[in-house]
């Protein structure tokens, strides 16, 4: 199951050089980019785990390519996104942010039934790859 | 090829823009702080926007131009004149004094890169040059000004995406504690992408007496990046020559790193004397007919004194020269002052020098630039 999330969800995956693009973009903005890393895949997992601190004054897309390449041989197996801060009073929010890398393989979600009281029925997503301990969750490509 | 890129500089002054058409406003400065764009975001927007134009200036004019065949072949000269690098090889001709030798390393530099751009078109694949530079020469020899120009000379080539100049020492590299010091190379590596790194008295980088000591550590950093990033920066090593030396011998992998060693000859007196008329051009100041032998007379003794730093000095003394005539006018007689006197600089203001009376200056006053 291909997981999509982000402001490039419905394109396929990005290359280098688009990724290098869409982070020159940012950078012409003036937005603080960063680069973030999980291998949680529940939609409701928005806060992942950063990758060093946010780059402020970079210049070129270089920069954070060089950081998104440490990340992903650091962590070949988890997804890691690139984020765009907008840091403009009255914005102050996330202005972009992409899936740059994902794991080879993607298990998917199943859905859980629970009975509550008055034969009310809850649901909820269960993620196949967190019934394995963090850091393990995907195999080696 | 050295020899075809000259002819095709030599060729091209009559053609290309003239003298006063020098480069517009988009030179960059050294190290600029990123503008907050808080309030006007739409105009630094637009700013950067044509910044990233004029960033692909260099390419797009590749693009545009024919194959490059064996039967069409392709104008040096246009090219040249298209990528507006003559516009600040002339600057460097004009705006420094001397330098011959750097200058003319420089010219062979911009014509490998654009013979490279043009290989490139017609199909011949050869890999990017190594561009990291060493600087050596004694201070206020020109090492940091002619590294800013070198980053927009390689940014209109296009071999440099922006083209900024970011200047550091050791303080900014290494680090204080255990684990400090490769993110601080890495965070100061990441600013320069795209541009220059500059590394002022790159020596201090290594301590030989300290098998310990950080520096090491920002070297294998550096090093690592100077080689798998070739074409996002560009590494410029200055300092003294004697030690720059001594560096690259206990740091070999440095050396073989760094294609271009340049040495920055120390100015003539009559070369100094260039400078400071330049320099007070473009402050607007005039010298007297007398305060120019006495300058020239001041600048002779400056030059025998210890801690001599050649234009740096020249520029301290002529900061002190102003401060003296602003004495004057201000203390002065005359209660009417034109705008002649304002701007002329006269005999008195420098013959005033505590250089000119040796007595009362002890040897290594912290004045001795005066």
């Amino acid at each position: 199951m291909h997981i999509t999330q982000g402001t490039f969800s419905y394109l396929p995956p990005f290359t280098d050089e688009q990724i290098r693009a869409q982070v020159q973009y940012a950078i012409a903005n003036g937005w603080a980019v960063s680069v973030e890393f999980t291998d949680d895949p529940h939609p409701r997992n928005f806060l992942w785990e950063m990758w060093g601190l946010p780059m402020f004054d970079m210049k070129d897309p270089a920069a954070i390519l060089l950081e998104v390449n440490r990340c992903r041989e650091a962590y070949p197996n988890h997804y890691v996104r690139v984020n765009a801060y907008d840091a403009r009073l009255h914005r102050q929010t996330t202005a972009l942010s992409f899936i740059v890398q994902r794991p080879a393989e993607e298990p998917g979600f199943r859905l859980d039934r629970q009975d509550s009281h008055d034969r009310q029925i809850r649901y909820t997503l269960h993620p196949y790859a967190t019934e394995r301990p963090e850091g393990e969750r995907y195999p080696r490509a | 090829m050295a020899d075809n890129g000259s002819h095709a500089f030599n060729m091209v002054p009559g053609k290309s823009a003239p003298p006063g058409a020098g480069a517009p406003a988009d030179d960059t400065p050294v190290d600029d702080k990123r503008p907050e764009n808080r309030g006007g975001a739409r105009d630094s927007e637009r700013a950067r926007n044509t910044d990233a134009d004029s960033a692909e200036a260099g390419t797009s004019t590749l693009e545009a131009m024919p194959e490059i065949s064996d039967a069409g072949g392709v104008d040096v000269a246009e090219l040249v004149r298209e990528t507006r690098v003559f516009d600040v090889l002339h600057e460097l001709d004009t705006e420094l004094v001397g330098l011959e030798p750097v200058k003319t390393r420089i010219r062979e530099i911009a014509s490998l890169l654009i013979v490279d751009m043009l290989r490139r078109k017609a199909g011949l694949e050869s890999d990017r040059p190594t561009l990291h530079m060493s600087f050596t020469g004694s201070p206020g020899t020109g090492k940091t000004t002619v590294a800013m120009r070198m980053a927009t000379i390689l940014h209109r080539l296009g071999y440099l995406a922006k083209g900024h100049l970011v200047a550091v020492t050791r303080d900014d590299l290494v680090g204080q504690y255990i684990g400090h010091t490769a993110p601080k190379t890495r965070e100061v590596l990441k600013r320069a992408m795209g541009g220059v790194l500059f590394i002022d008295e790159a020596y201090y980088l290594y301590r030989q007496e300290n098998e310990r000591d950080y520096g090491q550590e920002s070297i294998e950093i550096l090093l690592q990046v100077m080689e798998n990033q070739r074409q996002d920066v560009v590494v410029v090593l200055a300092g003294y020559k004697d030690r720059m030396e001594t560096f690259f011998q206990s740091n070999p992998g440095m050396g073989s790193r760094i294609a271009h060693h340049i040495d920055f000859p120390n100015y003539t007196l009559d070369e100094l004397m260039a400078i400071a008329k330049l320099m007070l051009k473009e402050q607007r100041y005039e010298l007297s007919p007398e305060a120019e032998s006495a300058l020239h007379d001041l600048i002779d003794i400056r030059m025998r004194r210890p801690r001599f730093a050649n234009a740096r000095s020249v520029r301290n003394a002529l900061e002190r020269a102003r401060l003296r005539q602003a004495g004057r006018l201000v203390s002065g007689e005359s209660g009417f002052l034109s705008k002649a006197d304002l701007m002329r600089i006269d005999e008195e203001d420098i013959r005033k020098s505590s250089l000119f009376n040796p007595e009362t200056e002890p040897a290594l006053a912290p004045a001795a630039d005066s």
